[in-house]
């Protein structure tokens, strides 16, 4: 029968199917009634000493004709003991149906989901990474999620952020993503960290979880979750993106214990920090939205094949038994324009005499509280900062050169072409400062070129100011300049100087019309 | 597999970058180079050879010092012959065979 065409049919059954939810939400209801009436006095949070708020529905009491059934079984796999949070698991009526299609299949089964009911995963960052990896870990029923992050919502974040709507705009996006995953599933525990990962407290956070999902957006603190995760003994899925690429690992799983040397951590593959130039964040490289999702949502996958390994019965063996070899060390690329996409490369894994975690450790949880091994420091640039241009101006002071109309000047934009072809000031002309860095004379002939091309002044001595997005690499480009013979005074270039603050000082301080990208 | 150089005396291989290093060398992805089948001394080429002859000769970037610090590549980059880590297979002392493929991975930070 032709449901979707017969209005009488179609409205039968949708008013069946209501009447079973609100049968559900009924019993459910009068479960909750209940346990508010048993716990009247509020329940103390045991961790209030960071700056947490819990959200969560009431944990529901299974229904007591099954209560023995599951008794047994949680026996048998051994999940009865309460987490951190004082619950155990056991699956409601409407749980039976929320996770539905996951639970019919092999690889989780009800063992796999009372699993994840009674896990505790950690998103260190809520950002392009974590937000899609929340909310899989979600909608998964990952009994507790814990959301670490100090930052607030920014427009340039909504492309990929995905969790985060317009109307959060400066909102804290800890709060933002705990309103969304409510809306997707309450019942689930959110516990809400305001703040950024702190290596005083990093351990003794991590312990209440039972893995780490690393979504941080630099060197420093990747190396702090993977240092503090080996000495609370957890698991970590690691993951970054720029660009058009991610890559991703698992550290510390098996994790590091008494009896099991534990998996590799993020220090055995790089034991020195990169050098604080060569690393670039997202708004400066520049990130696509699906690439950090997808790697958001690999981080997912992998959070729940910890969080329920496979069955003997499928062939493979719970990783954090002793006995079990540990998983072959791998680091996932995804390269969005490259062919084939993806790519597994194999790595050395465990480091002999690794400082964190290895037999001769050196990190402690005394060294981290005490900051005598300080992150920050250990990534900070081991390079000296380039000299300071003296000669800079600011935007409002250029400003007036350009309404001055008998100051006849040119203005070089150093910006990347891409960047220039988005929106520059009229008149200026595009030397990207990679082209100056890669050959100082080249780019300054392609300067004699476009001045002579467009403009009839090309008198000797002609005043040239320099500007770029923030004002950075206009200095760098400033300090090539001055080198070469044709800047030398009285030469064809009068150098002015570069403008402090860039093309965002001048939307700040000049022309708000001007776009900030 | 044959892996011998050609008559010319230079090895076939494919390097590839990511991470961003292919900014460095023209912003291209995957080269096809021809490797000289010996190094400044005659001895075979070996990785720390090929890094070498990559800042001589397939550099296009000025800053030489986001591929190589000290001697060898910088931290922060991992270099994998035929898809395993180099530590793997003798680091920079590992003879390059015709058809390798050595890939060079800048660790990336955002999220």
């Amino acid at each position: 029968m032709d449901l979707p065409n017969n209005p009488v049919l179609r409205l039968r059954a949708q008013i069946a199917s209501l009447e079973g939810v609100l049968a559900d939400l009924k019993t459910q209801l009068i479960d909750a009634e209940a346990y508010y009436n048993q716990s009247a006095s509020a329940k103390a949070d045991s961790s209030g000493h960071l700056q947490i708020q819990t959200f969560s529905s009431s944990p529901f009491q299974p229904l007591n004709h099954h209560e023995k059934t599951f008794e047994s079984l949680i026996d048998q796999l051994d999940l009865s003991q309460e987490d951190n949070w004082g619950r155990s698991g056991k699956l409601t009526l409407q749980e039976h149906t929320r996770y539905g299609r996951q639970l019919i299949m092999p690889e989780i089964g009800l063992r796999g989901q009372l699993r994840f009911k009674n896990a505790a995963a950690l998103i260190v960052g809520v950002g392009g990474l974590g937000c899609p990896a929340a909310t899989y870990l979600a909608g998964a029923g990952v009994g507790t999620i814990g959301l670490m992050d100090g930052d607030t919502i920014e427009l340039s974040n909504l492309h990929r952020q995905i969790l985060h709507t317009q109307k959060w705009l400066g909102l804290s996006k800890v709060d933002s993503a705990v309103e969304k995953l409510m809306e997707r599933n309450s019942e689930n525990h959110y516990v809400a960290h305001h703040c950024n990962l702190d290596q005083k407290r990093a351990v003794e956070t991590m312990r209440k979880y039972d893995l780490i999902l690393d979504c941080t957006d630099r060197p420093s603190t990747r190396y702090l979750v993977s240092d503090a995760a080996v000495l609370a003994g957890k698991p970590v899925v690691t993951a970054s993106a720029l660009r058009t690429e991610g890559q991703l690992m698992v550290l510390n799983n098996p994790p590091k214990s008494l009896d099991n040397p534990g998996g590799f951590c993020y220090r055995c593959v790089f034991p020195k920090p990169p050098p604080a130039e060569s690393v670039l964040s997202c708004g400066e490289g520049g990130i696509l939205g699906p690439v950090v999702g997808v790697m958001g949502v690999l981080m997912a996958m992998e959070a729940l094949k910890i969080l329920s390994p496979l069955h003997p019965d499928h062939g493979y063996q719970d990783p954090t038994k002793a006995s079990c070899d540990p998983i072959p060390p791998s680091l996932l690329l995804y390269s969005a324009y490259s062919n084939p996409p993806f790519r597994s490369i194999k790595l050395r894994g465990k480091r002999k005499g690794c400082p964190s975690c290895s037999d001769t450790a050196t990190i402690t949880e005394e060294s981290l509280k005490s900051a005598s091994s300080d992150h920050a420091a250990f990534c900070a640039s081991t390079s000296p900062a380039p000299p300071p241009n003296t000669s800079r101006i600011s935007a409002k002071e250029y400003s007036k050169v350009r309404e001055a109309t008998e100051s006849p000047h040119v203005l070089v934009d150093v910006r990347e072409k891409v960047q220039f072809d988005i929106c520059h000031l009229k008149g200026s002309v595009n030397i990207p400062y990679s082209d100056i860095s890669r050959d100082p004379e080249a780019s300054i002939d392609k300067l004699d070129h476009a001045i002579s091309d467009g403009n009839s002044n090309t008198a000797d001595g002609v005043s040239l100011y320099l500007i770029c997005r923030y004002g950075n690499d206009s200095q760098l480009a400033a300090n090539t300049f001055k080198t070469l013979p044709r800047f030398q005074p009285y030469a064809k270039y009068d150098f002015k100087g570069d403008i402090s603050g860039g093309l965002r000082a001048w939307t700040q301080s000049v022309d708000p019309d001007f776009p900030e990208y | 597999m044959d892996t011998k150089a050609d008559d010319e005396g230079n090895l076939p291989i494919v390097v590839e970058f990511t991470g961003g290093l292919e900014l460095l060398f023209s912003n291209q992805r995957k080269h096809q180079i021809a490797l000289p089948s010996t190094d400044e001394n005659g001895r075979s080429a070996n990785l720390a050879f090929l890094v070498r002859y990559l800042c001589q000769s397939l550099m296009t970037g000025r800053r030489k010092d986001m591929f190589v610090t000290d001697g060898t590549v910088r931290p922060g980059i991992l270099v994998l012959v035929n898809d395993a880590d180099w530590e793997l297979e003798g680091e920079d002392q590992y003879e390059l065979k015709r058809n390798d493929n050595i890939l060079f991975v800048s660790t990336l930070h955002g999220g």
